[in-house]
């Protein structure tokens, strides 16, 4: 691939342009394209498979597995800290419905306890009313009888008054006291 | 005033210490030696020591490591499934040296070392042996049936076989040469343009015209930076399908 450079060559008759160290350059590669100078390769393939291989190494060893592992723990953390948060979400969750229960059989037992109090206080004033109106009944009967009984003395005691009346009157009329039994049973039969 | 330029002088191997012949070989210590040797360097900073703390939560040295790495293990997914993690390490480090070789390429005064067909040469060689030997070594002869299509009628085979054959052989051809002419061709192109800058400054009236090829240089520059990852990506996912010609030769 010794080709020579348009760039470099001088064209005919035209030396006096050229660098004169300049010629003496690329003549030392004999103008050659380097890319293509074959006596370098060996030594080009050498250093290629030590360089690369030490790369290879490298990354094989030390460098690809901790980035592998980098990789891993970031995710197995971030997979770990989304699932403490949805654990603390569901526990929060729980939480508020406990909440809420606890807040309705608060409510449920506070009606109860007032319902109950009512019903005691209810039911204590209806026997002490009850037994009131008892007392108050038999306090009424037992004027009733006394009513009775001092009527029914009042009502002998007429009887007798105006027997003694009758008889009184009876004798004054005739100057003969009237005969008990005859009294008793005019007595009798007025009474009705 | 005369001013003259060598658009090949930079891809020149000088040796940094000359070791002796081996018939018309010259073994030597060259800056293209140096460079490879940076180059693993280089990627040994990003992916070894930026890595040391396995932190959690990556710094920016860190995080470059890993995106490389997933980049990669992405492409090698695509291409291969889930059998082609044995070869990460390969097209990893395939991918970084050609990628930090083309880029130290573009540092100005730099030597490019891809621009050298017998670097990429040896890459390619090295991926295609590792196809044939791993593909023989897992299938067998039946790796070979790579080169018949299936379902296609006899007397076409007599055709198409061959075809196959050559388009496998052209491979590792093809793929150095793809990336040493695109690395060759844009140094060589940029540093004309970047002379054509100088010859027009020097050239009296004309220098009112040197701003075009400085731009045009910028835009070149720009452009062999896009090349320089672009063929290293290239590379690195020519060389996962031919990886999963190894795996599943099936066609």
């Amino acid at each position: 691939m010794a080709q020579p450079n348009p760039l470099t060559t001088p064209p005919p008759g035209a030396d006096t342009q050229i660098v004169p160290g300049h010629v003496e350059h690329t003549e030392a590669h004999s103008g050659a394209f380097p890319p293509f100078e074959t006596s370098g390769f060996l030594s080009q393939l050498i250093w290629l498979a030590l360089a690369f291989g030490l790369l290879y190494y490298l990354m094989d060893k030390v460098a690809l597995p901790r980035i592998q592992a980098i990789l891993h723990a970031r995710a197995e953390r971030l997979r770990a800290d989304l699932d403490q948060a949805q654990a603390m979400k569901t526990e929060a969750d729980a939480a508020g419905i406990a909440y809420e229960t606890a807040l309705r059989d608060a409510q449920g037992k506070a009606r109860d306890i007032a319902q109950t109090t009512r019903n005691e206080l209810a039911a204590e004033a209806e026997t002490k009313r009850k037994a009131l109106e008892a007392e108050l009944n038999a306090k009424l009967s037992s004027a009733e009888a006394t009513i009775r009984t001092r009527t029914e003395a009042a009502m002998g005691n007429v009887r007798s008054i105006a027997g003694e009346a009758a008889s009184a009157i009876v004798e004054r009329l005739t100057g003969q006291a009237p005969d008990p039994a005859t009294l008793n049973r005019a007595l009798d039969a007025t009474a009705h | 005033m005369a001013v003259t330029i060598d658009p090949i002088e930079q891809f020149e191997l000088k040796p940094l210490v000359s070791l002796g012949h081996i018939g018309h070989q010259q073994l030597a210590f060259t800056q293209s030696a140096l460079y490879m040797f940076a180059a693993v360097g280089v990627i040994a900073l990003i992916t070894v020591v930026a890595t040391a703390s396995r932190s959690v939560v990556p710094g920016r040295m860190q995080s470059l490591a890993e995106i490389f790495y997933e980049f990669i293990a992405d492409t090698l997914h695509q291409a291969t499934g889930d059998g082609g993690k044995r070869f990460m390490p390969l097209v990893f480090s395939l991918f970084m040296f050609v990628l930090i070789l083309n880029l130290f390429g573009m540092i100005p005064y730099a030597f490019a070392v891809t621009s050298h067909l017998i670097i990429t040469f040896g890459l390619a060689a090295l991926v295609i042996s590792v196809v044939v030997i791993y593909g023989v070594m897992k299938h067998g002869t039946h790796f070979f049936g790579l080169f018949v299509p299936s379902g296609v009628p006899k007397p076409l085979l007599a055709i198409l076989v061959p075809i196959e054959i050559i388009s496998f052989v052209s491979r590792p051809i093809s793929l150095s040469v793809r990336l040493f002419a695109n690395v060759l061709a844009g140094h060589i192109a940029m540093k004309i343009f970047a002379f054509f800058v100088v010859q027009l400054l020097l050239a009296g009236a004309w220098s009112v015209l040197s701003p075009l090829p400085l731009f045009l240089t910028i835009a070149l520059t720009a452009l062999e930076f896009l090349v320089a990852a672009l063929q290293a990506y290239v590379f690195a996912t020519l060389t996962a399908i031919y990886l999963n010609d190894a795996l599943h030769p099936g066609h």
